[in-house]
């Protein structure tokens, strides 16, 4: 079965994966911002962020009303609000996209909840491939020590306490993260990862996807992408620096 | 294709759902828009309880998780038709995980005005692909009968005229813009649902009843193919009146229509 649409248009499709505390959204806005300051056009997009859904996913896990095949089905509704009224477009229009968490995370989260590998692939794909999915690798306890470290409670359906794999909320986390790491790593190769060590510094990292930018997609970015003339870019870096 | 055994699923099974404890009977009711589903439930939930059935009636949208942002989202000028599509079938998977297999463990009746079926046409007549959304969809129970009330564009056009007195933007497919003005798009919009119904008809085995008859008739009609379904029989249960009032169950349909 083809996974995924290949991308067609003129703007360029970068996603972040990984488990949570894998550190991908510092990652994928550190490179948003450089690709702004080189003039370019660069939208960005969130997981589990269309207007249109918001309101009935909160309700959703407010009141715990989710089973693993209404979970999968509304966090695909939300991606196909964002895919319809924003990223298809804006990549038409020459953008760069840039979207923390893709398709990948259902794949991965989705089927750590029992859902089935073959109908959670279908169910994204009318979705368009990225030109670029960086997947942060990171061990189980070194993600949990970040999560426990910066934030007061694990929310109920982050530690995956619907599946009941344990009382203890810190417990449940682990073994559901464990599962969702799983899928991660048995995917990397379907899905073509470049996979990044989110063990090392914030710079090293940050150097690194800047290297895999420009070396995969180098020429093409010169290609129809839409970006200020380059006597405009220096305002721009001077505007930035400030900033 | 072979045909599913009743309350086999489609092609994805439920986590968590054994079919094997599944006792009740799951009725569709399918069919375009105003054609008189809700009335035609109405009058089949009067009788079905008249004699001793637990009954219980569901449709579109009508689910505590979705039904209030399907409502929402409709409201705004934002919805695509993917996206619909997807609103529709997380509404759809609430009902059926919650509402309805519960209903079928404890051996109601289930009686759904409209069902996956809806969802696949009105997908179809916006142009997605029909392996897809048969896939997502996958998840269906096969009910033990599906009955499509059908009848011709010409009959809903004056059903919407005469009944409601206006066209309705969804109903008339206005998102796609089918045709410039309501009329035109609601003759295209729903010339491709009822070609998209008729052509499942064959596959889900739909019992295609002629629904340009009058409601008590095709209310017999309907009578007559469920009693045939074998619902388990109650046959000492008192009555004091058997008849059918379509009078009685308009505040039904009133209540059914408001949500």
């Amino acid at each position: 079965m083809p996974l995924l649409k290949p991308n067609r248009l003129k703007g360029k499709l970068l996603v972040v994966e990984g488990i949570d505390g894998s550190g991908k959204s510092t990652q994928i806005s550190l490179l948003s911002h450089w690709l702004r300051s080189q003039g370019y056009a660069v939208a960005f997009s969130e997981w589990n962020s269309s207007p249109l859904v918001q309101e009935t996913t909160r309700r959703g896990k407010k009141k715990e009303m989710f089973t693993p095949t209404t979970f999968s089905l509304i966090h695909a509704t939300d991606f196909a609000d964002r895919m319809e009224r924003y990223i298809l477009p804006l990549m038409k229009s020459g953008a760069i996209v840039c979207a923390d968490r893709y398709a990948f995370t259902a794949f991965a989260r989705d089927v750590a909840r029992g859902v089935s590998r073959r109908w959670v692939r279908n169910l994204y794909s009318f979705a368009t491939r990225p030109n670029l999915s960086f997947y942060f690798r990171v061990p189980l306890d070194v993600a949990i020590g970040r999560i426990l470290g910066g934030r007061d409670a694990i929310k109920y359906y982050e530690a995956g306490m619907d599946l009941g794999l344990s009382r203890d909320v810190e417990e449940s986390f682990r073994i559901f993260q464990g599962r969702i790491l799983d899928e991660y790593e048995a995917m990397a190769r379907e899905v073509g990862f470049h996979i990044i060590d989110a063990t090392l510094s914030i710079e090293e990292q940050q150097k690194q996807m800047r290297a895999i930018v420009v070396g995969e997609l180098g020429v093409s970015l010169k290609n129809g992408v839409l970006r200020f003339p380059p006597s405009e870019i220096h305002a721009i870096e001077a505007a930035a620096s400030v900033l | 294709m072979r045909l599913k055994q009743p309350l086999q699923f489609y092609s994805e099974p439920l986590p968590g759902v054994d079919s094997a404890e599944l006792h009740g009977k799951l009725i569709v009711i399918e069919g375009p828009d105003a054609v008189g589903r809700t009335t035609q439930i109405a009058m089949l939930r009067q009788w079905l309880e008249q004699e001793g059935h637990a009954v219980l009636d569901t449709g579109m949208a009508r689910g505590a998780l979705a039904g209030k942002g399907i409502k929402q989202a409709k409201e705004g000028n934002t919805l695509g038709p993917l996206t619909m599509t997807l609103y529709y079938t997380t509404d759809f998977a609430d009902r059926l995980e919650n509402e309805i297999v519960p209903a079928l463990r404890a051996g109601f009746v289930v009686l759904t005005d409209r069902y996956i079926f809806s969802i696949m046409a009105r997908a179809m007549a916006r142009g997605e692909d029909r392996r897809w959304i048969n896939q997502v969809t996958g998840f269906g129970l096969a009910p033990h009968a599906v009955y499509y009330l059908r009848a011709d564009v010409k009959q809903l056009v004056s059903r919407v005229v005469l009944g409601r007195g206006a066209f309705d933007y969804w109903e008339s497919g206005m998102d796609m813009r089918f045709g410039d003005n309501m009329f035109d798009s609601f003759v295209k919009y729903q010339t491709r649902l009822i070609r998209a119904l008729d052509a499942m008809a064959k596959k889900y085995n739909f019992v295609t009843v002629d629904a340009g008859r009058p409601p008590q008739v095709i209310f017999r009609d309907l009578q007559g193919h469920i009693s045939n379904l074998e619902i388990k029989k109650l046959r000492n249960m008192p009555r004091i009146n058997g008849a059918v009032r379509p009078d009685a169950v308009n505040h039904h349909v009133k209540n059914a229509r408001k949500q």
